[in-house]
Parts: C-alpha cells; structure tokens; sequence
C-alpha cells in the first residue's frame, strides 16, 4: 500500500473581491473525499485541523437539508458554521450555504451567508478538490479571513487582493 | 504632480483591476511595456501609469535593455498580502492533513472489504 498521505499545502487565492478558493489534491479517490465530507463520525476527524475538537458535525445531506459544525478550541474559542444545502451531485459536487457563526449580526438584519461550492475531480485515483467560497460582500469574505488571525493587519481589510498567494 | 495617498502600500497598489491584471502578466516573466499594452487592450499612457503605482510600492522593477524597458515582478512587495492570508491557508492545510488520514483508513477499509469478497 501506498504510504504517502500528505500532498501538499492547501492553497488559497483570492479570485475576486469577493470570494476565496481554496484548492488541494488528495492521493485518494473522489468518492472517499465526498463521504469524509458528508459523513458527520468523518468530519468529527479532521474538520478540526488540529486546533481543537469537533463538537458538532450535524449533516442533513438533501438538498434543503441543514448542516452545522463547531469546534471547540482548547482555551474554549467556539468556532460555528452552519448552512443549507443547495446542490448535491454525489462524489463530484456540493453546493451549499454557509454562515459563519463568529460574525457578529446586528439585530434585525438577516444574516448574511456565503454560497460555497466544493468540486471534487478525479484522476488515475488522485483526488483535486476545489472549495469556492462565494461571499456576500468584501467585507465578510475579509472579516472570515481574517478570523483566524491573532492581531491582523486592520488596515488592510478592504484593500487585498487575489496575488496574495499565487506569486508567492 | 498630485498623487493619492492611497497608491502608496501594496495592499491599495494591487486593489485595482488593471494592475492585478498586470501582475498576473509579469507573473508568467519580464516584459515589456508595449506586450502590456498589447494583453491589456489598453492606451499605452494608461499601462504606464498603472505600472508607476505598481513601481512606487516596489510591486514590479523596471530595467532598460536597448530601446526597450523592461518590468518584472517583485514578490517582495507582495508579501504583506501573503502574509495577511497565511494563517486562514494555515489552517486548511491542518485541516487537510487530518483529512488526509481519514483519507488513508477509508482506503484501507476499502481494501480489506474487497479481500473479503
């Protein structure tokens, strides 16, 4: 059996002002990336990237159905996402929404979500996944960057642009 | 010559299309201005004028060679901006890694069905 497990680093660019796409290629077939996807025992398993623990993995997979997932750092940071789904092609493709729990909404407005849409492709067993993150504004898609930063460059909130990780 | 203060840091340098279009050009090597101009579809005062802004943050450097003026990119500039989106990449990646080894058992799992069959 083949013993390699790490392909590489994720990679993250900024395509447009308001999206982010994340892609990455797994040395497995598509149909296991969808189901360690969409199967909530799996994604209790990695979805944490190994800051913390799952304490939510809720996945109502039909289109309409909800999703939520939380984790739990280990100083107690809460970290929420939950959705709907829109689209499911079964190992190729789901189309979901996604609102990130940390924004914080004023009241009375409508939360606002992002329409994620992850693309699975395959090749001779090797799995490319492509996750677009479709936000409703610059500001969201930079304040969900951002979320994972200790102090941040404030002022480049609205100012970044695609190049950021392509000419690295 | 007045000149926005906003053009003077790589994050408002490259906020602007043209010059995102630009540096994704110059990204694939050196040129010059006139295959800039060409790849644009724009005035050649326009390019110029975009590749000052993008010179003055140190975004792309610029070398004569004969008639021609050559520009290159200059990651160095660039990398605030990286470095503003590496933790969010650095998180995934984390994350793909325990991907990957969920990944691994599935294939094992799969395997050992397809021995008992």
């Amino acid at each position: 059996m083949m013993a390699t497990t790490s392909s590489g680093t994720a990679k993250v660019t900024l395509p447009a002002d308001d999206q982010i796409l994340i892609t990455r290629e797994f040395n497995a077939p598509r149909h296991l990336v969808y189901k360690a996807w969409t199967t909530p025992e799996l994604v209790r398993r990695w979805w944490h990237a190994k800051r913390g623990e799952v304490t939510v993995a809720e996945i109502d997979l039909r289109v309409g159905g909800r999703w939520r997932w939380v984790m739990v750092t280990p100083d107690g940071l809460e970290v929420g996402f939950h959705g709907e789904y829109r689209e499911l092609v079964p190992d190729e493709r789901i189309v979901s929404t996604e609102v990130y729990e940390g924004i914080p909404v004023p009241e009375g407005t409508p939360e606002t979500a992002a329409l994620n849409t992850l693309t699975l492709d395959e090749t001779d067993g090797r799995t490319t996944l492509w996750l677009l993150v479709q936000h409703d504004s610059k500001a969201t898609r930079d304040a969900v960057i951002e979320s994972g930063m200790e102090d941040g460059l404030q002022d480049a909130l609205d100012l970044v642009e695609e190049l950021a990780v392509s000419l690295r | 010559m007045a000149r926005a203060a906003t053009t003077t840091d790589a994050f408002n340098a490259v906020a602007e299309p043209r010059r995102r279009q630009i540096l994704d050009v110059l990204a694939g090597g050196e040129r010059p201005v006139n295959d800039l101009v060409q790849e644009l579809g724009l005035a050649q005062p326009q390019v110029s004028k975009h590749l000052r802004v993008l010179r003055e943050v140190g975004a792309v450097d610029v070398r004569d060679e004969g008639r021609q003026r050559l520009y290159r990119l200059n990651g160095h500039a660039l990398k605030p901006i990286h470095d503003w989106i590496a933790p969010f990449e650095r998180s995934w990646s984390e994350r793909f890694e325990a991907l990957d080894d969920v990944l691994e058992e599935l294939k094992k799992e799969a395997d050992d069905d397809g021995d008992d069959e």
